[in-house]
């Protein structure tokens, strides 16, 4: 449509998803705006035109894992059947095993025995499966992971990556620095050796402040939590260091050109005020955004009527006084395509709206499905509208 | 575990949840304006710091400290809070152990982050005991309650169980202490007859399956299950004969009739138009048929449930207040 055009500069995903110099796709937005299914979608295209692609998912729709063959959670991408390879391409999925990645990370850096003492230990299970960043912080990771892995044996060269459901979508940026610093910052070493930082420090205000500290970490905790951490730094230990370096090798990766991040935002006020803050972190961060997603837009099939004057329409026919057998059907299409266009216009205000506000951002609409999107089907069309076919 | 079956007019904690987009906050605002206009004092409460309700009252940020929204002319009140977790500490700290001033140094040495941020469990005993200090909360001389009611704007439907359950949360790191018996205390709150979660969603698939997960979530750990919000609804555009018709396979024949229909108050036929008008249709009539689907599944459920309309025009210009009245017109106060 030509008034769309003149909305926003096009997201041209399809050239995005087929330069081979575009390693790593990030689809980030506001809950409930329909980040899998792009995430999957995207990658479905990407695999059939030829890249040999992982998808990362976090949190699928059961429908929507079942119908990438992700029956089970078993941390370890598998291939999609059901998929068009006659272009060499080829597509693997995997949802996200938080705390079997977070075990695998521990397994990978300590002795085996420092390893059990580690997973045994209550704080640490209670950290690996319930601490709000740390599905952020393993997503990271295993995007680092699946990243590596690409780089090595060739298996791979586009990962796709859905971001967790958090609170707000900026959340999957901070919280790895924030357990990163925290694993390795000056808190758990203090618990950890409280006396050996006193005297290292050599100033009498620190040790008092460390008793102040630890004190009241006491008073408020508990000392069986005290030293159920103390017990888990102490295991950590020769893990230190690496854990704020993994952190801040995955931000550099999120950094490089080869990585695009996608902004996906439904066409409503909060989710697209949300995309703006997002655009505008991303930026601040020097990370590369490649364009927003406007999923699930309303359109309408015949455009060339306009709301006003099917709702005078629709009266007119209330009004006559022989009506036809199919009149109130008429009447009932009429006013259904009223409704449809005064929404289809209030979206695409608010999309020029935002590209008013956010000129250099390119979009892309994917029209609203009838039904949800659960099987491979659903995603190709998906895929195709946001590779703008 | 037996559910327990909260009776609404007496529920003093109202906690909303629902999946992201499905629209808690706007319900959670409209509850508790329902509430402040039939001259309860209310607090509206929100944990995740995205200020969602000074949005939709359009008013400015709120913060840690309880501020009126409005006051109604029955006397009611609406109060706002945006709980924030390393006040709570502050507050925590100063009231059990007199040492609000120690916070500096807590923060100098990342304790404050490590229990506000990553000690599992305590960000939410710590928000949630806030609210719970609130609901509970007497006022001055006269020792009535402070607050009528306390409506709390909770975390999305995948998280809020957990969120509520800090009794199991903090089990496995603080098995005595403080901050356990603070638990212990917030759960005998929200596991009683006066407490209520309510769970907002879409007739769509997804939102509805969470729902329905939720509330089983949420039963399993003990805690009172309230209505089942279907925030949304669209108004039937199609009567049931027509919705019949344009599935049907004999379209033809009606989409000549149409045609007829259009032509007789003079609107311009071009191209496409009877086809595209069907289409629309066809599409319309297939989402109604899961809206009916999704409903069922609902309906099994056995809560009180709440219909909202969809308002095309937002929670603006007083939109708020339809679903408020709606809510109270279908027995949620």
């Amino acid at each position: 449509m030509a008034s769309r055009a003149a909305v926003a500069s096009a997201l041209d995903l399809a050239a995005l998803a087929t330069d081979p110099a575009t390693r790593i796709v990030v689809c980030c937005g506001s809950g409930g705006v329909g980040k899998t299914t792009t995430a999957a979608a995207l990658g479905l295209w990407a695999a059939e035109h030829g890249r040999k692609v992982v998808v990362l998912t976090i949190d699928p729709a059961r429908r929507l894992a079942q119908s990438l063959g992700l029956t089970e959670l078993d941390n370890t991408p598998r291939p999609v059947a059901g998929i068009d390879t006659s272009g060499g391409g080829s597509l693997d999925a995997m949802m996200l095993d938080m705390k079997r990645t977070f075990d695998e990370v521990v397994e990978a850096h300590a002795t085996p025995e420092k390893a059990a003492q580690i997973l045994a230990n209550p704080f640490y299970q209670a950290v690996s499966s319930s601490f709000a960043g740390t599905q952020e912080y393993m997503a990271m990771e295993k995007l680092g992971q699946l990243r590596a892995l690409a780089e090595r044996d060739g298996r791979w060269d586009l990962v796709v990556v859905d971001t967790p459901p958090s609170r707000s979508a900026l959340d999957f940026l901070d919280a790895p620095k924030r357990l990163g610093s925290f694993l390795d910052g000056r808190f758990i070493r203090l618990l950890a050796a409280p006396a050996r930082a006193g005297s290292r420090a050599g100033l009498k205000v620190f040790s008092v402040g460390v008793n102040v500290a630890t004190s009241t970490m006491s008073k408020l905790l508990g000392g069986e939590m005290l030293r159920d951490v103390q017990t888990f730094v102490a295991a950590l230990d020769t893990m230190f260091g690496g854990f704020r370096e993994r952190a801040d090798e995955t931000y550099a990766l999120l950094k490089d050109p080869e990585t695009a991040f996608v902004v996906v935002a439904a066409p409503e006020r909060d989710a697209l005020r949300e995309a703006s803050f997002f655009a505008g972190r991303l930026e601040e961060e020097g990370m590369p955004l490649a364009g927003l997603v406007v999923n699930r837009v309303q359109r309408v099939a015949a455009p060339s009527l306009s709301a006003s004057r099917a709702l005078a329409a629709a009266e007119q026919l209330g009004d006559a006084e022989e009506k036809s057998t199919t009149a109130a059907t008429t009447q009932g299409l009429l006013r259904l395509h009223a409704a449809l266009a005064e929404t289809a216009a209030r979206q695409e205000s608010l999309a020029r709206r935002f590209a008013a506000g956010h000129p250099g951002i390119p979009s892309v609409e994917v029209p609203a499905a009838a039904q949800d999107i659960h099987d491979l089907d659903g995603l190709r069309a998906v895929g195709a509208a946001l590779a703008g076919g | 575990m037996s559910p327990v079956q909260p009776d609404l007019p007496k529920v003093r904690l109202h906690v909303v949840t629902g999946k992201g987009g499905t629209g808690k906050t706007t319900v959670a605002s409209a509850l508790a304006l329902a509430m402040a206009r039939r001259g309860r004092r209310v607090l509206l409460a929100e944990v995740e710091g995205r200020q969602g309700i000074s949005q939709t009252f359009d008013i400015a940020p709120l913060g840690h400290r309880e501020t009126r929204i409005l006051h109604d002319r029955t006397g009611g009140e609406l109060w706002g809070l945006s709980v924030d977790a390393k006040e709570s500490l502050r507050e925590y700290l100063q009231k059990f152990y007199k040492v609000g001033r120690a916070m500096g140094v807590l923060d100098r040495f990342g304790a404050v982050d490590f229990a506000t941020t990553i000690a599992p469990g305590v960000r939410d005993v710590l928000l949630i005991g806030k609210v719970y200090e609130a609901a509970g909360r007497r006022s001055g001389k006269g020792g009535g309650p402070a607050y009528d009611a306390v409506v709390l704007d909770a975390p999305p439907t995948g998280r809020v169980a957990r969120f509520l359950n800090v009794n199991a949360e903090v089990a496995d790191v603080a098995r005595v202490g403080p901050i356990r018996t603070q638990a212990d205390s917030i759960t005998r709150m929200l596991r009683s007859h006066t407490t209520a979660v309510h769970i907002v969603t879409l007739l769509e698939e997804m939102p509805v399956q969470e729902a329905v997960d939720a509330q089983a979530e949420l039963r399993a750990v003990g805690l009172p299950v309230g209505a089942i919000v279907v925030n949304q609804l669209r108004d039937p555009m199609l009567s049931a004969k027509a919705l019949k018709q344009v599935s049907s396979n004999r379209s033809k024949r009606l989409a000549e009739g149409v045609a007829k229909d259009l032509e007789s108050v003079h609107v311009r036929m071009t191209n496409g138009l009877v086809e595209g008008l069907l289409d629309d249709a066809r599409q319309h009539a297939d989402r109604v048929a899961l809206e009916r689907e999704q409903d069922a599944i609902l309906q099994d459920l056995g809560r009180l449930t709440v219909r909202l309309p969809l308002l095309p025009e937002g929670t603006d210009a007083g939109g708020i207040t339809v679903l408020a009245d709606a809510l109270a017109d279908q027995g949620m106060l």
